[in-house]
């Protein structure tokens, strides 16, 4: 007997997953977000949304998340850019090994990395007084992959006769850079933000290791309302708000936009 | 052809060689081209055309030779300081970019000097970029010359790979270069496609009188289109001329094989104007010295169909195909195979006469004769030369010697030799090399690069890999171009002669 199953028949898993682990998530926090807890039981509130937009220790705490992850992603951009840009456009044989240089680091365990940068930072004597400097560097030395390959990607499949197109119209070196080599890596730049932002505003352990505890993002917030303070509705606000922000940056940087030619994200790896 | 004037000559390569890694891509090309000229180069894939051409445009810089414009060295400028403009093979569209956008490309780069005098009656020239008016009257009327106008707004993305190319076109011409470089601009587009862009290209050119350097491999664009045909093989150029020359006159086996359709036949000179090729003699027009084995070339067109008692040849119909506007007719005549083009059809099987006027019996002088090579004789007493070892007779090189047992050489009068490492020239004759799709079988080992059919048979270039030395030969036996195959020589068959006296 063979067995035949119908395309809907082999969705039914996935569509299980999806429910179980996404679509009923999301909506458990958003139960908790707009609910607060009363010793008559949880009822429907905003009081939730009020209470993060007029706190000012949690709008401190992201305006320092945004800070944090702003300039770590810049600092990324910049560092990995000539790096991808040279690896990408250069006519090396070995030059993918040098990549699997630049992206090694990311197999080793992450916590591991960061408690090494820790002692480095001690020993050069940054960590006690640079708490900002710190954690920028641990974000910066921890998501630099992460910007160099999606960056990478889309500087190597550029087609070189662009570029050749560009000089032979009277482009000089700097022109055919900003005027096409620069807007047509706009997918890698884009897709390299998102990866290397988003993290950079939740990811707690780099910022608690380097800065002792000093410095509190959003990611270490709602860790704390969760585990420390028990209040899962002001938790999962804090996560809504979260959510909405990268939302808004992602629309903000065209990762939505789905063009034809250009995949969104330069299709990331 | 008489030397131009400098001021007529645009550009001018000067034994221009380009080395990729290793290999050559362009050897010693010496070439000029007129003001408001039509040029194509024109050759198989890796002939170095494309090579030339970006050499020109300054993507490639020559390993050798200079390249000169209007007189001066530009050799070493860079793409954007020569006023030379490409259309790309991929048309290279820029697609973030929209079509006004992509034609103002090289407008909004461009700056122009403007001369003005101040209070003190003194001139001052500044250099200001064009204005957005300018740019819109530029775009506007180069997108008219390619037949694009109210396409400004539209994306790359949406254009048919016909309206890319106009886009690609006008992209250039906006810029008024000198020279507008077309790299094979027509090679992806459809046939009827092709030949519309063919004549427009044309129009264009006389419209703009801006000289054109075109590069196709495809033959009948060429001879359609060109002032002037260089046609290049292996990175050298085989024959400068006017299609019509080339067409007639072709420099050499390669260029009568490669442009139209030919019957390329071994003959001999037998006199005066005279040559004998299907065992007749022929009255021709070339002249050459008496006895000289010669490449005849007779243009499928040329030959004449007579009644079978009357023609100067005599040939069995084996194939009769029509071709719309005329039939190919294939006869065999003796071993030699003759196609022949004509508006009357034959019967297949039947005995035809033929009959071939002087002026249409093209003659070569035959480019490889016997092969020639430096070689040296090993401790085996074989020869090494073209890359390979091969079995010899050493006594040859020495009138009335044997060998003894140990190998060595006693000359005729009781001397004896060590001929190991003796260099020697190597000649053997195209006839005597054999090939073989047994590596092991023989002597050395090469692809083959060439093949052209010669009536009754092929002559075929095998290179070796390591130095690319070529053996050419002939044999009646069919081979593919880039079989790889193993050469064989008899013993008796290599010729060889001693470059000094051995110790």
């Amino acid at each position: 007997m063979t067995l035949r199953f119908s395309r809907k028949q082999l969705c039914i898993p996935y569509a299980l997953f999806l429910a179980l682990f996404v679509v009923i998530p999301m909506l458990l926090i958003l139960f908790y977000a707009f609910t607060v807890s009363t010793p008559d039981g949880i009822r429907f509130s905003f009081s939730n949304l009020a209470n993060f937009f007029t706190s000012e220790s949690k709008l401190s705490t992201l305006l320092m998340s945004f800070t944090i992850a702003i300039i770590s992603t810049a600092v990324c951009l910049v560092i990995a850019y000539p790096v991808a840009y040279i690896l990408a456009r250069s006519k090396l044989k070995k030059k993918q090994v040098l990549l699997m240089i630049f992206i090694l680091p990311m197999w080793i365990n992450f916590v591991l990395r960061i408690t090494a940068l820790r002692e480095l930072l001690n020993a050069v004597g940054l960590l006690e007084s640079h708490n900002y400097l710190c954690t920028i560097i641990g974000m910066v030395y921890d998501f630099l992959p992460f910007m160099i390959l999606p960056l990478y990607t889309s500087l190597e499949k550029l087609d070189n006769s662009y570029l050749e197109a560009a000089a032979d119209l009277g482009g000089n070196k700097f022109a055919v850079f900003t005027k096409v080599t620069f807007p047509l890596s706009m997918p890698g730049v884009i897709s390299g933000i998102t990866m290397v932002f988003m993290p950079s505003m939740t990811n707690y352990v780099i910022s608690d290791t380097l800065s002792n505890f000093n410095i509190t993002i959003l990611g270490k917030q709602i860790d704390q309302y969760f585990t420390t303070y028990y209040d899962w509705h002001m938790g999962s606000m804090i996560s809504i708000v979260l959510l909405v922000i990268i939302f808004l940056s992602m629309l903000l940087t065209g990762g939505f936009k789905d063009d034809k030619n250009e995949a969104r994200g330069a299709n990331l790896w | 052809m008489a030397e131009l004037k400098k001021e007529e000559k645009i550009i001018e390569l000067v034994g221009v060689t380009k080395v990729f890694d290793e290999t050559t891509a362009a050897e010693n090309i010496d070439l000029y081209v007129r003001k408001g000229e039509f040029i194509t180069l024109l050759g198989p894939s890796g002939c170095g055309k494309t090579t030339t051409l970006r050499m020109i445009a300054g993507f490639d810089i020559p390993t050798s030779g200079k390249i000169l414009l209007n007189g001066r060295d530009i050799t070493d400028l860079p793409p954007n300081k020569r006023p030379v403009n490409t259309v790309f093979q991929r048309y290279a569209l820029f697609p973030h970019y929209n079509i006004y956008d992509n034609v103002a490309f090289g407008l909004m780069l461009k700056k122009v000097p403007v001369t003005y005098v101040n209070k003190q009656g003194e001139t001052y020239t500044k250099m200001r970029k064009l204005t957005r008016k300018e740019i819109d009257e530029k775009v506007k009327s180069a997108l008219a010359v390619v037949d694009l106008e109210g396409f400004e707004k539209r994306s790359v993305s949406t254009l048919s790979g016909g309206q890319q190319q106009r886009v690609a076109i006008a992209r250039a011409i906006v810029n008024e270069p000198e020279i507008l470089l077309l790299d094979e601009p027509l090679g992806a587009l459809d046939l009827k496609m092709r030949k519309e862009m063919q004549i427009e290209l044309k129009e264009m050119h006389k419209k703009l009188g801006i000289t054109f350097i075109y590069v196709t491999h495809d033959q009948e664009e060429a001879l359609t289109m060109s002032d002037t045909i260089v046609v290049m093989k292996d990175g050298c150029i085989q024959q400068i001329g006017t299609p019509t020359d080339i067409y007639n006159e072709p420099a050499n086996a390669f260029v009568a094989d490669f442009i139209g359709d030919s019957n390329i036949l071994s003959g001999t000179m037998v006199g005066e104007k005279l040559v004998r090729f299907c065992n007749h003699n022929f009255p021709c027009v070339d002249d050459f010295e008496k006895n000289e084995k010669v490449d005849v070339v007779v243009r499928p067109e040329d030959i004449r169909m007579v009644p079978a008692d009357r023609g100067m040849l005599q040939g069995k119909v084996v194939s009769v195909v029509f071709k719309g506007v005329h039939y190919e007719i294939t006869a065999m005549v003796g071993r030699s195979e003759m196609v022949i083009q004509s508006t009357q059809s034959a019967q297949t099987g039947a005995v035809i006469g033929m009959d071939i006027g002087p002026d249409d019996i093209h003659i070569m002088k035959k480019e490889f004769t016997v092969n020639k090579y430096d070689g040296y004789i090993t401790k085996k007493n074989t020869v090494a030369f073209g890359d390979g070892e091969f079995a010899c007779d050493v006594t040859t090189l020495y009138p009335g010697s044997h060998l003894d047992e140990e190998g060595y050489l006693i000359t005729a009068d009781g001397q004896q030799l060590d001929l190991t490492d003796t260099d020697v020239t190597v000649e053997v004759d195209l006839k005597d090399i054999e090939i073989s799709d047994d590596a092991e079988e023989g002597g050395a080992r090469g692809h083959i690069v060439s093949l052209i059919y010669k009536g009754d048979h092929y002559q075929y270039i095998v290179r070796t890999e390591e130095n690319e030395e070529d053996f050419v030969l002939d044999t009646e036996d069919l081979w593919n171009e880039n079989d790889y195959v193993s050469v064989k020589i008899r013993p008796e068959c290599i010729r060889m002669k001693l470059k000094q006296e051995a110790k």
